[in-house]
């Protein structure tokens, strides 16, 4: 197994050098791009005083060099700084948000990660007959419609002219499971939709891909059973490629959190995010894209980790 | 001539109506962008075809210059991130080497932050304006095509009849532009038509979160944000932009994927 | 028709097929074959690319590959009839009665699982046996089969074992639940020759030894020869002549059998070589960038004009990678290339446009070689623009007698490469080598993706050219009548060396040294009992030795 090992810690370690790396670029970012913080912050009319003592709050009078390996110390450490705005501390305003961003989307996944596979199997099985048409063209709108769109269209008809769900997706600790999935129902359901359609059609062309080796004719030629097929053989390898296609998707339904939060006031970490940019509250901003970054990475190598798992070539090398 | 076929054909139509209207905009808008003519949230009318929007503008008017501005900004990131990423991704493909490694590491650094979050990052510190979003956008989109031109040089780079070309002794411009462009071009062109849907859908978002055009300036995005609060009574005002946006993405998903089918055939021979 | 195992009566079968720009439709490819075939007995299918003979071959498991449809007639097998059968009865014959043999066994095992579950699977599942039954069998067919480590090879995985041993594993796989009837289906041809004859052997064992039926499928009618009662010769979809192999081999009545028969016959009488070569490679040593090992060493070779030098070997012997070190693709690291009386520059960079025109390539993959955006007038008339700056009318003639001298009309000119034929496109791949005015072309498997018939016209245009142009031919093949049909002189390469280099006669005249006695004694040659002579001959040898 040593070629596994290897190739395993490589993957790991290309990870971390690539979050490593994404800290420099959101630091350099926000840092480095023409025009200064504090001026941004202030705005044009600011007194030179002000700015002055913007810049000195800031640290910006020290060189970008050494305020970046401050930040990263600090974040090694857990500690992620002070808003701007506010002066609270940034990892103790984060840490419920953050509980409540992930409550959200993993309520998403729970229910788009089977639908999708389902489905995906259901276009498969009926390909080029009416419902993978049917998924075709859903796929075609829904690709179309951006999130905070299909956010309103569901608050508007299901929320307002039919009253199914609220309108305002409030959670706080007191309420029951029951009481919070009623009220995360509606953002649910638009994460969901989001991640659906790609899920669904990146699964169905996993599956075909499969389907269409020589290895499944000999099994056919075997007078194996439709359903011994499947299991036996087109499963085995599909697994790799299913769940390449279920985190890819995963990572983008942390972006698309961002939106739906906003569209129904959620008290998650991409609301704090976009409040926080339009304030120009840079701590905050790089703190919050360094936690969505990291999970879009961490996604991704699960991903890559999964297929050097489900290869036999490397899991039974010669 | 080849007969076009009605998905295509309705594509054509309403990208090309849409584009019209954004031409147009000041002859074919029934009042300008920011006068108020009526009541809050109206409903449809004679005199406001599609009502009234959360201060009493027309909201006909404002969705025709709110989809010239969308449309505007749109082209120009995609022209953006076409020019470049594809001179960029060509360029790797054939010269290879370290600048190839150079391009593609820092293309893979920047698209493992998702294009979302580190526009905000950047908008964080920098004042948005129309030529600032523009260049955001079609910088962090100037990766993808950049993945996929390099994608599909590199596969028709070690064709053989490129090779016979290198061992004629052609230069390289001869080689980017006679021999592999004109067999990349049907997988661009289709990818052209996503990533301008892309940026469509890109800065409705980023307007709707009000990090994009600004007031008294609107695009689609931010009409939606303007009046998404009557949603909760029942005003579908916000939905508007809504259909906007979808129809106009769908049109122009439909002629790529006709550009694409019909190049693709040409490949296959002229029969 | 109960005495015969298997009985085909005016089976047709249709496709669908997805011509560009025009709508889909079903078209014919199988025009009422009939044939019948006795227990124990071997019938060879043979015929170019588009006769059928993989689809008639699955037809008598009553399986379609792809959008394939039996459209007419009547498959029998074991005395009854198996088209208008529910898929529940077609499935207990499939794997069990009826079993198959691909032409690539690396795609046709799961990657997945391990080698005996795959081989086993069948018979367990039609509970023909028990898994320890199966699992005996599998290994006694393995020890048959004479692969390494019969016990333990089921234990690996497909990955893990040679292409010349995942063949013979899957015809234990199609054997292992004692079959009626195997199909095979091109088994040997995507092997290197001195590979194949080992399959071959173990294949005809096999069916001697099992007693088992079979359809063996192949475009090579020497391969078939060998291993066949009874051969039927095919031709778009229609049968040309079914008759016993001697009566096929011998005594052919169809012209087309007579042309297949006779293709690989063709003899080019051997010139010496003159005093002045005109290119001479000398001690050429080359690398793969990013690699640490040589692929190739110590090279040297010559070419002179008019004549042609056939560089032989198999699969990975380095005969393409002296190809590409002779074009500057590829710079020596050590050697040189001499060009006439001058030393060429090792990188393509270096040389000058002149050099370049000098040495022109055509290659195996014509469809590959030609830009699919550019018309054929444009693809033959840029070297004329490139080299010799010619123009308009000057160029468009030049074109139109280029397009003649490979036999093609000048109306030809604005066709693009998908309208044309395989021998039509590799035409004009030499018509574009020829446009340069080169000294040398090198000819890189030109003829090995191409039909026997249309390879042999291939061959004998480049023969006429040769005469009429004085050009010298680096000639690349790994197939030994190509090679008697076309050279002057012969390279043998093997692991990136030259192992034997003359004149055709002394290179294939003995004494040889072992690897060209090995890789000459295993091209199927086209009479009945070759094969046993030649592994008889082979025994002793070993036991000589």
């Amino acid at each position: 197994m040593p070629l596994l090992v290897k190739l395993l810690a490589q993957r790991i370690a290309l990870g971390l050098l690539l979050l490593l790396l994404v800290s420099a670029l959101i630091f350099w970012g926000t840092n480095i791009l023409p025009g200064d913080v504090a001026q941004s912050i202030l705005g044009q009319s600011a007194t030179p005083e002000a700015l002055a003592n913007i810049r000195e709050e800031l640290g910006l009078n020290e060189p970008a060099i050494s305020r970046y390996f401050d930040w990263l110390g600090g974040l090694v450490q857990g500690n992620l700084g002070t808003a701007l705005t506010s002066g609270q501390d940034i990892a103790s305003s984060l840490g419920s948000r953050l509980k409540n961003t992930l409550f959200l989307a993993f309520w998403a996944a729970v229910v788009a990660v089977p639908l999708a596979i389902f489905l995906g199997l259901l276009a498969v099985r009926y390909r080029e007959r009416w419902p993978d048409k049917l998924i075709s063209a859903v796929t075609l709108a829904s690709i179309s419609v951006p999130e905070f769109l299909i956010g309103y269209i569901l608050m508007y008809f299901i929320g307002v002219k039919l009253g199914w769900a609220p309108t305002v997706s409030m959670i706080h600790d007191g309420m029951t499971l029951g009481q919070k999935l009623s009220s995360i129902a509606l953002p649910v359901a638009v994460l969901t939709m989001v991640v659906l359609a790609h899920m669904m059609r990146m699964t169905r062309a996993a599956i075909l891909n499969v389907m269409q080796s020589a290895y499944i004719e000999t099994a056919e030629l075997k007078g194996l059973s439709m359903f011994t097929i499947i299991w036996r053989h087109a499963f085995p390898n599909s697994i790799a490629p299913i769940v390449n296609v279920v985190m890819l998707n995963l990572a983008y339904l942390v972006v698309g959190v961002v939106v739906v939060e906003v569209v129904f006031t959620y008290p998650g970490m991409g609301q704090y995010l976009v409040d926080h940019v339009s304030k120009r509250d840079v701590p905050v901003v790089q703190a919050c894209g360094l936690i969505f970054a990291a999970v879009y990475i961490g996604l991704n190598m699960v991903a890559d980790i999964v297929s050097i798992l489900a290869n036999p070539r490397l899991r039974h090398p010669k | 001539m080849t007969r076009i076929p009605p998905a295509a054909l309705f594509g054509l139509f309403f990208t090309g109506l849409y584009f019209f209207m954004a031409i147009f905009a000041p002859w074919i808008a029934p009042y300008t962008m920011t006068e108020v003519v009526g009541g809050v949230w109206e409903p449809w009318s004679a005199d406001h075809w599609i009502g009234t929007d959360n201060i009493g503008r027309d909201l006909l008017s404002r969705m025709i210059y709110g989809g010239r501005t969308t449309i505007f900004i749109a082209t120009a990131a995609t022209i953006l991130s076409f020019t470049m990423g594809s001179i960029l991704g060509f360029t790797a493909a054939v010269i290879g080497g370290w600048i190839d490694q150079v391009l593609s590491r820092f293309v893979d650094l920047v698209m493992s932050i998702p294009t979302l979050i580190f526009a905000l990052v950047v908008l964080s510190v920098m004042p948005v304006t129309l030529p600032i979003l523009i260049l955001v956008m079609g910088l962090l989109d100037s990766t993808r095509v950049y993945r996929l031109a390099r994608a599909v040089a590199v596969d028709i780079n070690v064709m053989d009849f490129v090779e016979a070309a290198k061992l004629r002794g052609e230069g390289r411009v001869w080689i980017i532009f006679r021999e592999i462009l004109p067999n990349a071009l049907s997988p661009l062109v289709a990818e052209m038509g996503l990533r301008f849907i892309f940026a469509v859908l890109f800065v409705s978002t980023l307007s709707f979160l009000g990090l994009g055009v600004q007031p008294p300036n609107a695009d689609w995005g931010g009409i939606v944000k303007e009046n998404k609060d009557g949603i909760v009574y029942g005003i579908p005002a916000a939905l508007v932009p809504a259909v906007a946006i979808a129809t106009l993405a769908i049109s122009v998903n439909l002629v790529a994927d006709w550009v694409l089918n019909r190049t693709t055939s040409l490949k296959g021979g002229r029969g | 028709m109960s005495d015969n195992l298997v009985a085909v009566r005016d089976l047709k079968i249709g496709a669908r097929v997805f011509p560009p720009g025009e709508k889909p439709h079903d078209i014919e490819i199988v025009h009422g074959v009939s044939f019948d075939l006795q227990k124990g007995k071997v019938l060879g299918l043979i015929g170019e690319s588009g006769a059928g003979k993989s689809t008639i071959g699955l037809a008598t498991m009553a399986y379609g590959r792809g959008g394939v449809e039996i459209t007419g007639g009547e498959v029998w097998v074991n005395g009854r009839e198996i088209l208008n059968t529910s898929l529940r009865d077609l499935r207990k014959l499939r794997g069990t009665e009826v079993t198959y043999v691909s032409q690539s066994a690396a795609a046709s095992f799961n990657p997945a699982k391990k080698i005996m579950d795959q081989v086993i699977e069948a018979s367990v599942h039609a509970g023909k046996f028990s898994k320890k039954d199966a699992e005996a069998r599998a290994v006694e067919l393995f020890t048959k089969l004479g692969l390494p480590s019969p016990e333990t090879i089921g234990d690996r995985y497909p990955h893990q074992v040679s292409g010349g041993q995942l063949q013979r594993c899957m015809t234990a796989l199609a054997l292992c639940p004692e079959p009626d009837l195997v199909v095979f289906d091109e088994p040997t041809t995507a092997l290197d020759v001195t590979t194949q004859i080992d399959v071959l052997m173990a294949i005809k064992d096999a069916i001697r030894d099992t007693g088992v039926a079979a359809l063996y499928i192949t475009h090579d009618l020497a391969v078939v020869a060998q291993v066949s009662d009874e051969i039927m010769v095919l031709r778009m979809g229609d049968m040309v002549e079914h008759g016993t192999t001697d009566q096929i081999i011998n005594a052919p009545v169809e012209d087309y059998t007579r042309d297949l028969v006779s293709v690989r016959s063709r003899v080019h009488e051997g010139k010496p070589p003159t005093d002045n070569p005109v290119l001479t490679i000398e001690n050429v040593t080359a690398r793969y960038k990013g690699t640490n090992f040589d692929v190739l060493h110590d090279v040297s070779m010559e070419l002179h004009a008019g004549q042609t030098l056939a560089v032989v070997g198999e699969s990975g012997s380095g005969k393409s990678t002296t190809a590409r070190v002779m074009t500057g693709l590829l710079p020596a690291r050590e050697g040189r290339i001499v060009f006439e009386d001058r030393t060429l520059s090792a990188d393509l960079a270096g040389r000058s446009r002149d050099e370049l025109r000098e040495i022109q390539m055509i290659y195996q993959m014509a469809d590959v070689a030609m830009n699919p955006r550019q018309t054929v007038g444009t693809i033959i008339g840029r070297p004329l623009e490139f080299y010799f700056g010619m123009r308009g009318a000057e160029k468009r003639k030049r074109i139109e007698e280029l397009l003649d001298d490979i036999e093609m009309g000048s109306e030809f000119k604005d066709r693009y490469p998908a309208e044309l034929s395989g021998g039509q496109k590799q035409r004009v791949c030499i018509a574009r080598a020829l446009a340069a005015k080169p000294k040398i072309i090198i000819c890189d498997e030109v003829t090995s993706a191409l039909d026997p018939l249309v390879a042999e016209d291939i061959l004998r245009l480049l023969h006429n050219l040769q005469q009429r142009e004085n050009v010298a031919y680096l000639f690349i093949t790994h197939d030994l009548a190509t090679v008697r049909a076309i050279a002057d002189s012969i390279a043998v390469m093997y692991q990136g060396r030259v192992v034997r280099y003359g004149t055709k006669a002394d290179v294939l005249s003995p004494p040889f040294d072992d690897y060209t006695d090995l890789l000459l004694s295993s091209v199927p040659e086209m009479r009945l009992g070759w094969l046993e002579e030649v592994v008889k001959h082979r025994k002793m040898e070993s036991a000589g030795n």
